[in-house]
């Protein structure tokens, strides 16, 4: 080859349609170098596959711990002003608000006395709800049939020492109760009797004074079924109950910090090591790079091949790894909640955006480096 | 020979060596932060969740019937039995002292308000942020520490004052302010500032405990305690009854941070007391933390995972840019055993130099993550150094494997043709 024809060469390659080589040349490259793309393809794969699992766990986690802190039991209560009652039908009201995303249990409370002349405090409510509302009460056994009660410790010792069945009176209306069993909570629940609610109107007329409820859901929800009750019902004052909200508000905080601060590590890591694989796998291919320079493509071209593999590489990892992510954020989800986390493909356009800045940025690197370099001395394998 | 090999292969390869062992520098400080906070997440959390307040209550044994609806006790006054407030400080004498964050005593008393409309009140009696000194050692201890849910407007009052707290509700109704005077029982007395609990205390006044006894005529008494404990997750052990366990059994009962054997020994200390755990905040806990600690646990496997396959990823690579070198040595005539070596002492090497540095990374990291998240330190054991080496090292090996089975196998001419 003369170097008269030099000028020549390079304009016919010029004219000749570029893309079909360039294509030829992505799909060779791929298929001939198994063996060095598959480390760089697997590094991805683990990244993309981290940071959709812990993307994923940190958009769900907030609503599953706040399905598991409301094992606390109610933080929303519904009172009657003060000397007065609910009107009848606010326990609809109040369920139709909530509309299923959460508990609400009514209860009435009276003063009556006992056989021997004792005040003890009795109270009406739903027990099958009061079991899902206050899962931490520990019961011997739950009433189910009427004129059956469920009766405090400290109560029991004075209203029926023995499980003995009792009278009590309120107003001069004296009723005969059977104890079903015992309550336990610690707190002032134990000098309680509690009956069913409609053992509880039939004997004392009181209609329940508080609605306790669990609302699910993040504080603005919260707080947006409070200020719809509140205005539904003049008659009553909805309340937060504080001590759960924010220790739940504190509680969760730290614990999101905590995921978002590993996820954070965990992303950045398996970025890097994806850079470092893929900028070794460029830097493999110095000798090709040299050709293509020998032969007279440009800068731009090249680098644009070097790009496009990269690039390539990484939406094939970041895919693959995905779905992996999305399997790994369920398990975990089922592991530690018993409940799968749902996949999230709004995570998927993150994922793809990082690993192909990823990857461009593993074929820059090298790429600004070889760029000074002189093809003649990669070739003679100087370099 | 060897020896030189190895050092060669360090001192010209530098860029590449660096590379390595940079992802395995990285690889474990993460595995060592994350190891770190896991192990440490329980202790840390259980501390968060001392914001739900006591989750002990200790009331006079020989108590009457508490008459209690809506956190109102109807109760007569001067009815039932009250505990002694100087054997409060006994508190700091049990076996689990250090785990009692704080405990703050109450005592409601019926008062009369010289304000119209207001006639009879409740009045709470109890300690603020009140220092408390037993044998030499003191501590501060009260209700801003087992009620953080309390917020006030104004000031909270000092302990051996008679400032008053007045609940929000009651101060709406009564138009009173912080700074303003409130007459208790026919004294005035300065409203310090206005309490929001979220409870009851709204429409009550909370006043230091001297003041409630000194109204009551009792010098001492307290009618109930609020303890606020660090406990130990229940299991099978923790709920038995103390009276059926043999002594072996029961010293090991005894000596863990259950919140039934620290109920146990609260009962101890504190004469004529009754000490229960309050099932609310003490059974959800456990929960709650059994939750988080099973997340963090599989984070961090996540994420040990993750790094270890990533450093495996990044030493494949090391190792197959190199196939040209082991093609020169293997037409030299090299074992493949010793090329193998060769190989493996490099890998070492890198892990235990990149396992270094990534523990002193991964133990200033975990102490970031422990200052700006818990406002606590999270340190990690120097006992973890030889075991997240040994990992490293396992790693690493486990990496090169593939990739030095492959460049020992193939055969030399390839590779020196630039075809393998």
């Amino acid at each position: 080859m003369s170097l008269s024809s030099l000028p020549e060469i390079s304009r016919r390659r010029a004219d000749s349609p570029h893309s079909d080589m360039f294509l030829r040349m992505l799909l060779r490259a791929a298929i001939l170098g198994r063996g060095h793309v598959a480390s760089a393809v697997l590094a991805m794969v683990v990244a993309a596959a981290v940071a959709t699992s812990l993307l994923n766990l940190s958009v769900d986690v907030d609503s599953k711990l706040r399905k598991e802190f409301r094992s606390y039991g109610a933080n929303v209560v519904v009172v009657a002003k003060p000397d007065q009652q609910l009107p009848q039908g606010t326990l609809d009201q109040v369920k139709s608000a909530l509309a299923g995303r959460g508990l609400a249990v009514p209860f009435a409370y009276a003063v009556a006395r006992t056989s021997s002349g004792q005040s003890v405090v009795v109270s009406g409510t739903d027990f099958d709800q009061v079991r899902q509302l206050d899962a931490w009460w520990r019961v011997s056994a739950w009433p189910d049939k009427s004129g059956e009660a469920l009766v405090g410790e400290r109560a029991a010792a004075v209203v029926s020492p023995t499980g003995e069945p009792f009278d009590l009176s309120f107003q001069g209306r004296t009723r005969h109760f059977i104890p079903a069993g015992s309550l336990r909570t610690g707190a002032a629940e134990d000098s309680r009797v509690y009956l069913s609610l409609a053992d509880f109107r039939d004997w004392t007329g009181v209609d329940p004074s508080t609605i306790e409820m669990a609302v699910t859901g993040s504080p603005a929800e919260v707080n947006g079924v409070m200020d719809s009750l509140a205005k539904a019902l003049p008659a009553a004052e909805v309340r937060p109950v504080r001590q759960v909200m924010e220790g739940e508000a504190r509680v969760l905080g730290k614990t999101h910090a905590t995921l978002i601060a590993a996820a954070v590590l965990v992303i950045v890591t398996s970025a890097l090591c994806v850079l470092s694989t893929l900028m070794g796998w460029v830097f493999d291919h110095r000798q090709d790079f040299a050709i293509l320079k020998a032969l007279g493509a440009s800068e731009w071209l090249i680098s644009g091949f070097f790009a496009a593999e990269s690039a390539v590489l990484g939406v094939v990892g970041a895919v693959i790894g995905f779905g992996i992510g999305i399997g790994v954020a369920a398990w975990i989800g089922r592991a530690s909640f018993h409940a799968p986390v749902i996949p999230r493909f709004s995570v998927l356009p993150w994922v793809l955006l990082g690993s192909i800045v990823v990857a461009l940025m593993a074929a820059a690197l090298p790429m600004s480096v070889l760029r000074r370099v002189q093809p003649a001395v990669i070739l003679r394998g100087e370099e | 020979m060897f020896l030189r090999l190895v050092f060669e292969s360090f001192w010209r390869q530098k860029r590449r060596k660096a590379l390595a062992g940079a992802a395995v520098m990285l690889g474990v400080s993460v595995a060592t932060a994350m190891i770190a906070v896991a192990t440490d997440i329980g202790d840390k959390i259980s501390r968060e969740l001392r914001s739900y307040g006591a989750n002990l209550l200790v009331t006079p044994q020989q108590d009457s019937l508490d008459l209690e609806i809506g956190g109102v006790n109807l109760k007569p006054p001067g009815d039932g039995s009250y505990l002694n407030e100087a054997d409060l400080p006994k508190i700091r004498g049990t076996f689990w002292h250090n785990n009692i964050v704080g405990f703050a005593p109450m005592l409601p008393v019926q008062v009369a308000v010289g304000l119209k409309g207001l006639d009879q009140r409740t009045l709470v009696g109890t300690y603020f942020m009140k220092k408390l000194t037993l044998s030499k050692e003191s501590f501060l201890t009260g209700v801003r520490i087992t009620h953080p849910w309390w917020t006030v407007q104004g000031a909270w009052p000092e302990d051996d004052s008679e400032d008053v707290l007045v609940g929000e509700r009651l101060a709406r109704e009564a138009g009173l302010g912080a700074g303003e005077t409130i007459p208790i029982a026919g004294q005035p007395h300065r409203i310090a500032g206005i309490l929001s609990a979220g409870g009851a205390e709204d429409e009550q006044i909370v006043a230091p405990l001297g003041l409630a006894q000194q109204i009551l005529g009792r010098r001492g008494a307290v009618r109930r305690l609020y303890v606020s404990a660090l406990t130990k997750p229940q299991d099978a052990l923790a709920g038995r009854d103390p009276r059926t366990m043999n002594p072996e059994l029961f010293e090991r009962w005894y000596c863990s941070p259950y919140v039934q054997s620290i109920a146990y020994q609260l009962q101890e200390a504190i004469p004529d007391s009754h000490a229960e755990p309050i099932r609310q905040v003490a059974q959800n806990e456990g929960a709650v933390l059994a939750r988080i600690e099973g997340l963090m646990l599989w984070i961090t496997a996540a994420a040990l995972v993750a790094s270890a396959l990533a450093v495996s990823a990044a030493m494949a690579t090391a190792i197959f840019e190199r196939r040209r070198e082991v093609g020169l040595m293997k037409a030299l005539g090299a074992r493949n055993a010793l090329i193998a070596a060769l190989f493996f002492t490099e890998a070492t090497l890198l892990a235990l130099l990149g396992g270094g540095v990534g523990f002193l990374g991964g133990a200033i990291l975990a102490r970031q993550i422990g200052r700006s998240i818990f406002n606590a330190q999270i340190t990690v054991e120097p006992v973890l150094l030889p075991v997240i080496l040994g990992i490293a090292v396992i790693v690493t090996f486990a990496g090169s494997a593939m990739a030095i089975r492959h460049a020992v196998k193939s055969d030399p001419v390839y590779a020196l043709r630039g075809e393998g």
